[in-house]
């Protein structure tokens, strides 16, 4: 196969395209795994209620794509809160395992109840006018969507990143991990804070969702695929760091792309062997501490 | 060893005396629908095919005339392993005598197999692959509704002769893909045109970008998709988003049912080109029949060529059954019967089943309506021309089933 330097440069660009959308979904999870350690299985249709929820505010109230970046979040964040609350809450210092196996289900009951109601086929979401379009870059053709999702969820992974680890908030957040009994007795309120830090992942996610919805059909199935991704993005970044999952998602997208072009076969996989490689040799990840 | 073996043998031919002495008293059969009920492809057949298989058994008037018809269905999670694992039990165990639907080559193919062994009936209504009914065509089963040649002759032929000559494919990559990919890259060359290239995806791919951009560096007049289902709405959505066929390359879905362009929009959808071998609104007995489907259906979907296929050759099925005049539990006799007799059902029309198991009936070239052209929901195709059945499939001199004798 012959390489084109213009060729190579748009699977480049594409790839950082897709490695958004994984910076996006593994710093959700690194969020909730970090701060509250639990593996959020349900991650994946977290992701999926947010694009139907941009879907609904679109089509049952006209509520347009911009406030639906907005709104949406916020809803499928209350409903992780209501998760965390009446459930989650319960399996606080219990092995890994129950919160697994119980975001797990509810993934699987979450996915069917959409798919019991929507079918597998997906319903249309279309791009806001206003990205509408593209520009040719010489290399390739662009579509100003896809630039707009590259821009923006860089912005939102540095936000969080800020948050969590440049502010006072994101101290005691910090600080409730190492030790809740202790930031306790500070005066801090330990669980109302872990709750509203789900719903931050949670809206990490739903967003997400809302940013794929005119790319992709909204599709009761769609988080299915890309989360085991992510949790290859998370582990291979180190499980709860939040700048390593921001860098390994941008890093994962681009190799994921380059394989697409050159071996385009193992594009599902290569994702997989890049973390079986680097459990083999840094079993903590790339910018994990040892335990 | 030698006694045990005979007593064995002795046991074995008593019990098929005893079978064949019940024969002809043996009013019962047992249906199987093995689908996808779950994944990807759960809209164009998954629970209308069980609604089909339910609304055949009761248009068929078998219960009238004293049979009783059982109706069994499981998700084979488009896992050959699995689509097999269920066969077998369903047969061994379950006594069931046919099975359809069987959506994904992949998993048709292994279930064929097994079918074979075990002399029961598949009729497939939901796969593609061609070779159901070509090298790995079996006494046992019959390939009702439609298969990658006649989606690459219809769809291929007719983008050539529009002037499309140069080909790039997104493929993907298992075995109907391929099947599809080959058979319409020999209708290409053989129409005079040329393949500039093709790249092989992975099945259940969420962004096609990346071979979108491969497929538009090519500069192929005609970009194929390969594939089905999400994978093909995903890949027409985002063709449209990459400006592919605002920039002058047409594309080709060769596999399009109507559930996934109902799901993607007239807007992005129009204009298309696409093979079906039914569509609901041909006649008014597909009206009608498609009304009664759709009542049953929780979204009110009407149904697609697959769940069609699924009613119409268990149709034939039954009229078989009753023409032998009891269930012999034998599937090669029972093939070889419905290939006897002519097809007549409302929706597929006259045809008939031939040798090697091929459904032959006329097959429709579509374009997708234009949002100002559509009067409903489900209005979305209008017929732009047919190939007679005799021509829409592969000609039993170009086959290689050894079942056919040249």
């Amino acid at each position: 196969m012959s390489i084109s330097l213009p060729a190579l440069s748009a699977q480049l660009l594409v790839g950082l395209i897709n490695g958004s959308f994984y910076a996006l979904l593994s710093l959700g999870l690194a969020v909730i795994f970090g701060m509250l350690n639990i593996i959020n299985f349900a991650h994946g249709a977290l992701y999926m209620m947010g694009a139907f929820c941009a879907y609904f505010l679109l089509n049952i109230w006209g509520i347009g794509y911009w406030w639906a970046l907005l709104i949406a979040p916020i809803i499928v964040g209350i409903f992780g809160m209501i998760l965390e609350r009446t459930m989650l809450k319960w399996l606080a210092g219990l092995d890994h395992l129950y919160g697994l196996l119980l975001t797990f289900g509810l993934a699987l009951i979450i996915e069917g109840i959409f798919q019991n109601y929507f079918g597998s086929s997906g319903l249309p979401y279309a791009i806001p006018d206003q990205l509408r379009g593209g520009t040719n870059l010489g290399f390739m053709y662009l579509p100003i969507y896809r630039g707009w999702v590259v821009v923006f969820s860089l912005i939102v992974c540095f936000a969080t990143w800020y948050l969590i680890e440049r502010t006072r908030l994101g101290a005691y957040l910090r600080a409730a991990t190492e030790n809740p009994t202790l930031v306790r007795a500070f005066g801090v309120n330990v669980p109302r804070m872990i709750t509203l830090t789900y719903g931050l992942g949670v809206g990490l996610a739903a967003l997400a969702g809302v940013l794929s919805a005119p790319i992709n059909q909204v599709r009761p199935l769609m988080g299915e695929n890309i989360i085991i991704v992510v949790f290859a993005v998370v582990v291979i970044g180190g499980m709860g760091s939040i700048m390593g999952s921001i860098i390994t998602g941008f890093a994962l997208g681009v190799i994921e792309g380059l394989t697409k072009y050159f071996y385009p076969e193992a594009s599902n996989t290569v994702v997989f062997v890049l973390m079986v490689l680097v459990l083999l040799v840094k079993p903590t990840g790339l910018t994990g501490r040892a335990a | 060893m030698k006694t045990k073996m005979r007593a064995l043998l002795l046991g074995t031919a008593l019990a098929v005396g005893a079978a064949s002495g019940a024969l002809a008293q043996d009013k019962t059969a047992k249906v199987g629908v093995l689908t996808d009920l779950s994944g990807l492809y759960a809209d164009l057949g998954g629970q209308g095919s069980i609604v089909a298989a339910e609304m055949a058994i009761e248009d068929s008037g078998m219960k009238a005339k004293g049979w009783k018809i059982d109706l069994v269905s499981a998700d084979h999670q488009n896992k050959p392993d699995t689509g097999t694992a269920i066969a077998r039990r369903w047969i061994d165990t379950e006594k069931v005598d046919v099975l359809t639907d069987v959506l994904n080559s992949g998993v048709a193919l292994a279930v064929s197999n097994v079918v074979k062994e075990k002399n029961a009936i598949l009729l497939d209504s939901g796969a593609g692959s061609s070779e159901l009914t070509n090298t790995q065509c079996t006494p046992n089963t019959i390939h009702f509704t439609y298969d990658t040649y006649m989606l690459a002759h219809s769809t291929g032929s007719a983008m050539v002769k529009a002037g499309g000559d140069s080909w790039f494919f997104i493929t993907a990559d298992y075995a109907f893909g391929h099947a599809l990919e080959n058979d319409t890259t020999a209708v290409v060359k053989a129409s005079g045109g040329k393949v500039l290239g093709s790249v092989n995806v992975p099945l259940n791919t969420p962004d096609f970008s990346s071979y979108l951009l491969q497929a538009q560096a090519s500069k192929a007049k005609v970009i194929g998709l390969a594939n089905a289902g999400g994978d093909t709405t995903n890949s027409i959505k985002q063709a449209s988003e990459f400006g592919i066929v605002k920039g002058g390359q047409k594309l080709a879905g060769l596999l399009l049912f109507l559930t996934d362009v109902h799901s993607l929009g007239l807007n992005v959808a129009q204009g298309l080109s696409l093979s079906e071998t039914f569509y609901w609104d041909m006649n008014d007995q597909t009206r009608a029949f498609s009304k009664r489907f759709g009542e049953r259906m929780k979204n009110h979907a009407m149904p697609t060529m697959v769940q069609a296929g699924v009613y119409a050759s268990l149709v034939h099925y039954f009229k078989a059954l009753d023409a032998i005049g009891g269930n012999p539990h034998d599937g090669a006799k029972v093939v070889a019967k419905m290939k006897e007799m002519p097809t007549n059902d409302p929706l597929f029309g006259k045809g008939s089943i031939r040798i090697d198991g091929r459904g032959i009936h006329p097959a429709y070239l579509f374009e997708v309506k234009k949002p100002s052209e559509s009067k409903g929901e489900w209005d979305l195709y209008k017929l732009i021309g047919t190939t007679p059945g005799d021509q829409a499939f592969r000609p039993l001199s170009e086959s290689k089933c050894p079942l056919v004798k040249h």
